[in-house]
C-alpha cells in the first residue's frame, strides 16, 4: 500500500496502528480537536495521514519535489490554524484539506486567481435552514464517497480525475482523449449525478 | 425571486477542481453569492477531491517536516471564526462580493463608460477570458451577437430576455459558439449584469462590427 521508505516508516507504522486501536475516532474528530483544544496529537495524526498525501497530489499537479514539500508543509501549518473554521457538517476532513491545499496550490503556481464568495458579505444569500439531523450528513457521505468514485465507469474517473489532478481545461482534457468536447461535458455530468445520488441519499431527500 | 438558470455541471466541477480560469470563476463565484443551491453542488463537487486524496498512493516527506511544520504554527495564533456580522442579510446591497471588490463597489460608486445607445459598460478582467459588467437600458437590446467561445452571463439586477427564457437577479444564461442571440432587457428597469466571454464576442450587423474595436465589446 505504501510506497515510502526510510524517513517516515516508523511513522506510517505509528499511524496504522493508531488506525487499528482508534478506529471509532475519525479524521473530522482529530480536526475538531485540534479546533477545541490545540490538541497537537490530533495535529500529530492528521499530519501523518494527510501530509504525504498532500505532497503527493502537488507533485501530480506539477510541482517539483522541493516545492511539493513546502507547500505541503504550508498546508499543514494552515490546517492548524483554519482548524477553528471546519464545519464537519459541511466537509469531510480530507474534503477540506483538500481544499485548502487546491487553494495554495493556485496562489502559489497559477497567475490568475480563483476568486470566492465572502461567507460574512450581507449580499450573500444566506443558506436554508438546515434540520439539525443532518450535521453528520458530510462525515457519513465522505465515508462512502471513495467507493462511489473508485467505482465510477472508467471512462468517467479518467475525465474526473484528469479534472482534478491536471490544471487543464476541459477542451484541453478533450483534446489529451481524442473526444469531443461535449462528451468530456456528459461524462462529467454522469459522475456528478451520481455523487449527487450520494448526497442526496444522506440527506434522505431526493435532490 | 427564486433562481431558475443555474451553473451548468462541468462548471461547478472545473471551480471545485481548481482549474476554472479568473474570469469564469468570477461568474461562477458570483452566482454562487446568489444561489445557496449551487454552494451545496460545489461542496459536492469538492467532495470528491476529498475522496481522491484519500484514495492516493502517498510519497514520502522529509524527515523534519512535522518538526518544521509545528514549529511554524507555534508562530502564528489559530484563526478564530468572526462573529456573524449584526446587520441583517441585505437586499440593498446589489453587487456581492468577490464582485464588489473587482468592480470597486457597489452600483451607485461605479464608472460606467458608454457603449452608445444607452448601455454601459465597464471592463473587469482580461485574461482568457474576459469579464465586464454590462448595463443595458430598460426595454433594449444587447447588440444581436454569436461567440467564438463560451459566454456566461450573471444578471445582478432588472432582466432580460431572448428565446432561450427570461433571466433575473441570480440567473445564468451559459452559451457556446452555437447559440446567436439577441437579449433584450425588461422593461421598467435597466439590466445589469456580469458578462464573461471566452473570446471576443462576434456581432452580427456590419455596423456593430466595425464598432467592435472601438468599444471593447
Amino acid at each position: 500500500m505504501y510506497r515510502t521508505d526510510g524517513a517516515v516508516r516508523d511513522d506510517v507504522k505509528a499511524e496504522q496502528a493508531v488506525e487499528e486501536t482508534q478506529i471509532s475516532k475519525t479524521w473530522e474528530d482529530y480536526l475538531n480537536d485540534v479546533a477545541r483544544s490545540q490538541d497537537r496529537a490530533a495535529f500529530e495524526k492528521l499530519f501523518f495521514h494527510f501530509a504525504p498525501r498532500v505532497k503527493a497530489y502537488l507533485l501530480k499537479l506539477g510541482s517539483d519535489a522541493g516545492q511539493a514539500e513546502d507547500l505541503m508543509q504550508e498546508v499543514m501549518a494552515q490546517v492548524w490554524r483554519k482548524a477553528k473554521l471546519y464545519d464537519d457538517s459541511k466537509a469531510g476532513a480530507a474534503t477540506w484539506i483538500f481544499t485548502i491545499a487546491r487553494n495554495l496550490r493556485i496562489d502559489a503556481f497559477r497567475r490568475d486567481r480563483r476568486p470566492e464568495i465572502d461567507e460574512n458579505d450581507p449580499a450573500l444569500m444566506p443558506e436554508p435552514e438546515r434540520p439539525a439531523d443532518q450535521t453528520l450528513h458530510a462525515r457519513e457521505v465522505s465515508s462512502r464517497l471513495q467507493d462511489i468514485v473508485a467505482q465510477l465507469p472508467e471512462e468517467q474517473k479518467t475525465v474526473v480525475v484528469m479534472s482534478f489532478y491536471e490544471d487543464k481545461a476541459h477542451a484541453a482534457i478533450a483534446e489529451e482523449l481524442g473526444i469531443p468536447l461535449g462528451t468530456v461535458k456528459s461524462r462529467l455530468r454522469l459522475a456528478m449525478g451520481k455523487i449527487k445520488t450520494v448526497w442526496g441519499d444522506a440527506a434522505g431527500v431526493t435532490l | 425571486m427564486s433562481i431558475k438558470h443555474h451553473i451548468a455541471d462541468d462548471l461547478i466541477m472545473a471551480y471545485a477542481a481548481g482549474d476554472l480560469d479568473e474570469g469564469l470563476s468570477l461568474a461562477v463565484a458570483t452566482h454562487l453569492a446568489l444561489c445557496a443551491e449551487c454552494r451545496a453542488r460545489v461542496r459536492e463537487a469538492e467532495s470528491i477531491g476529498g475522496a481522491l486524496l484519500e484514495s492516493i498512493a502517498p510519497v514520502n516527506v522529509s524527515t523534519g517536516a512535522l518538526q518544521s511544520v509545528l514549529s511554524r504554527i507555534d508562530e502564528t495564533p489559530q484563526i478564530v471564526r468572526p462573529p456573524k456580522p449584526s446587520v441583517q442579510p441585505s437586499s440593498d446591497i446589489i453587487i456581492p462580493e468577490p464582485l464588489r471588490s473587482y468592480v470597486g463597489g457597489d452600483v451607485d460608486a461605479l464608472e460606467w463608460r458608454s457603449l452608445g445607445r444607452g448601455a454601459y459598460h465597464i471592463p473587469i478582467h482580461k485574461g482568457e477570458t474576459s469579464a465586464r459588467l454590462l448595463r443595458i437600458p430598460a426595454g433594449k437590446p444587447v447588440p444581436d451577437h454569436g461567440h467564438t467561445g463560451r459566454e456566461l452571463t450573471v444578471v445582478l439586477s432588472g432582466s432580460f430576455h431572448d428565446d432561450r427564457g427570461v433571466f433575473f437577479r441570480g440567473d445564468v444564461e451559459d452559451c457556446d459558439d452555437s447559440v446567436h442571440h439577441q437579449p433584450i432587457a425588461g422593461e421598467g428597469e435597466d439590466c445589469i449584469c456580469l458578462a464573461v466571454t471566452e473570446a471576443p464576442l462576434r456581432f452580427k450587423s456590419l455596423a456593430a462590427r466595425l464598432a467592435q474595436p472601438f468599444i471593447g465589446i
